[in-house]
């Protein structure tokens, strides 16, 4: 079962989002992250989604989107052809011989220290799923207070040989 | 022009050919009843006892006309009754129209009196529905409902309208509909490749569905049919294409299909799958389906292609645009090797039996189409007395057989018949259905004796909830739980009570007694058929099994 990224353009109307949920709850597939935001055409919206399925769960997919009057085109972005980014804001709880290894571990995953009090530290990371992953393994002896991720965004890449 | 919403839903109405709307008014829609009023001379309304029988006959109107049923319902409960009827016209591709009134825009979200989400509630049981704010998109956003709803794989569309935007002026333009652009591409590469693997197959058989009614295709198809000679089978939701009793319609195939239609498909080198989606009542173990043959599936909706069942040659569009491509790329056939064999193969065939003179089921369907003749148009609700009509029907022509085939909805068939009367005035409809299935919806007796609507309803009283009670008999040791309702309900008294005319019959006799008298009669009866609750759908193949375990006695 692999990671599939869908790159979603729907017309931006109240409950275009419902709708797209909606479809996979009823049959019965699962999202990992989703994102939605404008795009620079007025009046549409681009989702991103990512599912885990086989290839005959995501044609599917792809065709029961694509029937939804709302949706204008619905893309599967390869890992090779596209670029995707996850942010992660992650809060730690800290002391004085935690905070210099944070320190360290931030620099090595070229993270920033976006915030620093007296018992905690907030950390920002943008990267592919797949370095946040690894980022976070790290982070998992250290006491974390809350995190969140935004689930992933991409595009295709124009450059991208294929 | 100005004119106030309700007005341009009327004038958008008439645009779109609308002559009949199924509903019942209440407090949200009082603005869009009040201009119905004054186009009573162009707009008839029929007002039913219950907004689930109006949108049912919506549903039954769309499929004996072709045209799209339009329903009428107020707020909040008047909505959610819509719900089983859209949800019933959805599984089966049929266009429907639903336009509810909605508390005023700024009493939306505060759970006002009759307030629902109804967009929400029936996001996934219709095609696409809107919620309309401002009354200046309410023309274009209804003209594109119709498009919708008619358009593609047809399927039902519900307007939601605030009280507010059904009042509001504003100026309309008349427009006439687009011109019906059907999708008429066809890819020429797989064309050729299926004309060929057909030429060149040498035991084909045809298997269609609703998609053939749909694109009101089946001429071409049965010309195909015969140029080609393929013994063909079809859905429920195929019946009539070919007529009854044609050489090559094998009948319905799937868990109470005939025994050829499921035998031919096991054997044949190539299936040819026309508008049919493979559900789990016709392809009952779908791994097993058609294993051995090379699999054509040609549909309006590319979605359905390797859904259910894996398919080996795909073709995506209209049914009528595609066959009118094909046909003349087939070569006709001159063996009859295949059609012999096929022939052979209805010696195994499932015979009913005829040794008493108690009412039987198959004689009863017989009997309804020996004195109405064929023409009529049948419309069923769900259960045993559903397979029997559909087994045994003899519809000669689509939209004859009106059954709700994917949601299986009870309740479905009187709404439905009312519809089917309403939009095809001068023929005979006769409503089958079952003790339990009757008493969802029976309330409809009233609407029909108002308007004097020529139906006759065929009641298979087993005094059980037979489809259940077979099932509970055969795979649940025959613990037969709440499925004998034990109910006293006296139907001739019933439809007396509702100003219709009521008949009792244990007889084959009596039976058919009745059925010339309602025959003659302009306006509804009921016509009540005791019968045995032993009384079993045969053949079965049992779900997730195949023809191998067909139940014959």
């Amino acid at each position: 079962m692999k990671r599939h990224i869908l790159s979603i353009i729907v017309e931006n109307n109240a409950g275009v989002l419902a709708r797209v949920s909606s479809l996979f709850g009823r049959r019965g597939y699962n999202i990992d992250s989703l994102t939605v935001s404008e795009t620079n055409s007025p009046g549409t919206s681009n989702i991103t989604l990512t599912v885990t399925g086989d290839e005959s769960i995501l044609e599917q997919i792809i065709k029961q989107l694509c029937k939804l009057i709302e949706v204008i085109s619905v893309k599967h972005l390869a890992d090779n052809t596209a670029l995707s980014r996850e942010l992660l804001l992650i809060k730690i709880k800290i002391d004085a011989a935690t905070r210099a290894e944070l320190r360290e571990i931030s620099d090595i995953y070229e993270a920033s220290i976006v915030d620093l009090a007296p018992g905690s530290m907030m950390i920002e990371l943008t990267g592919t799923t797949q370095k946040i992953d690894a980022f976070l393994l790290n982070l998992r002896v250290y006491p974390i207070l809350e995190m969140c991720r935004t689930g992933v965004t991409a595009l295709e890449r124009d450059s991208a040989v294929k | 022009m100005q004119k106030n919403g309700s007005e341009i839903i009327m004038e958008v109405l008439l645009e779109q050919g609308v002559d009949t709307i199924f509903g019942y008014p209440g407090g949200a829609v009082l603005n869009i009843y009040d201009a119905l009023y004054r186009y009573g001379d162009r707009i008839r309304h029929i007002l039913t006892a219950h907004e689930q029988g109006a949108s049912h006959a919506a549903d039954g109107y769309a499929r004996a006309t072709g045209k799209p049923g339009v329903v009428f319902a107020t707020s909040g409960p008047g909505a959610t009754n819509l719900v089983t009827g859209l949800a019933t016209a959805f599984m089966d591709s049929i266009p429907v129209i639903a336009i509810t009134g909605n508390v005023s825009t700024e009493l939306l979200g505060k759970d006002s009196f009759q307030e629902v989400f109804i967009t929400g509630i029936t996001m996934p049981i219709t095609k696409h529905n809107y919620v309309v704010r401002d009354v200046t998109k309410l023309a274009d956003t209804l003209r594109r409902a119709f498009e919708i709803a008619t358009g593609g794989r047809p399927g039902p569309v519900l307007i939601d309208i605030p009280k507010d935007v059904s009042a509001a002026l504003c100026d309309y333009e008349p427009k006439k509909p687009s011109e019906k652009k059907k999708d008429s591409f066809v890819d020429e590469g797989q064309l050729t490749e299926i004309a060929e693997l057909l030429n060149n197959s040498k035991r084909p058989v045809m298997l269609y569905g609703g998609g053939v009614v749909a694109s009101n295709a089946s001429g071409l198809v049965m010309q195909l049919i015969k140029k080609a000679k393929i013994p063909s089978c079809h859905t429920i939701m195929g019946t009539g294409v070919l007529p009854c009793g044609d050489p090559y319609n094998l009948g319905i195939i799937g868990m109470h299909g005939s025994v050829s239609a499921s035998m031919a498909v096991q054997q044949a080198d190539v299936l040819l799958a026309v508008g049919a989606r493979f559900s789990d009542r016709v392809a009952t173990n779908a791994g097993k389906f058609a294993k051995d043959s090379k699999i054509i599936h040609i549909d309006i909706d590319p979605a359905e292609i390797n859904k259910n069942v894996t398919i080996d040659y795909s073709l995506i569009g209209d049914v009528h645009a595609v066959f009118e491509r094909l046909l003349p790329m087939i070569k006709e056939r001159q063996d009859e090797n295949w059609l012999e064999e096929i022939r052979s193969l209805g010696l195994k065939e499932y015979i009913p039996d005829e040794s008493c003179d108690k009412l039987k089921p198959h004689n009863i369907i017989r009997d309804i189409f020996e004195i109405f003749g064929n023409k009529i148009i049948m419309t069923t609700d769900v259960g045993q007395h559903q397979m029997w009509a559909a087994q045994y029907s003899r519809a000669e022509n689509p939209r004859d057989f009106l059954t709700s085939g994917g949601l299986g909805t009870m309740g479905y068939g009187y709404g439905a018949a009312i519809g089917a009367a309403c939009g095809r005035p001068g023929t005979k409809v006769v409503h089958v259905t079952g003790d339990g299935s009757f008493h969802m919806n029976l309330n409809e007796l009233c609407t029909s004796v108002s308007h004097e609507l020529p139906i006759t309803t065929v009641l298979f009283n087993n005094n059980a909830l037979g489809m259940v009670y077979q099932w509970q008999k055969s795979f649940y040791e025959g613990r037969l739980s709440y499925t004998v309702p034990n109910r006293k309900t006296d139907f001739v008294c019933l439809a007396e009570a509702f100003g219709a005319k009521g008949v009792r019959c244990e007889t084959r006799e009596e039976l058919c007694r009745a059925l010339e008298e309602a025959a003659s009669r302009q306006g509804p009866t009921v016509i009540e058929c005791i019968l045995s609750c032993e009384e079993r759908v045969l053949p079965m193949i049992p779900a997730g099994q195949t023809i191998d375990d067909i139940i014959l006695e």
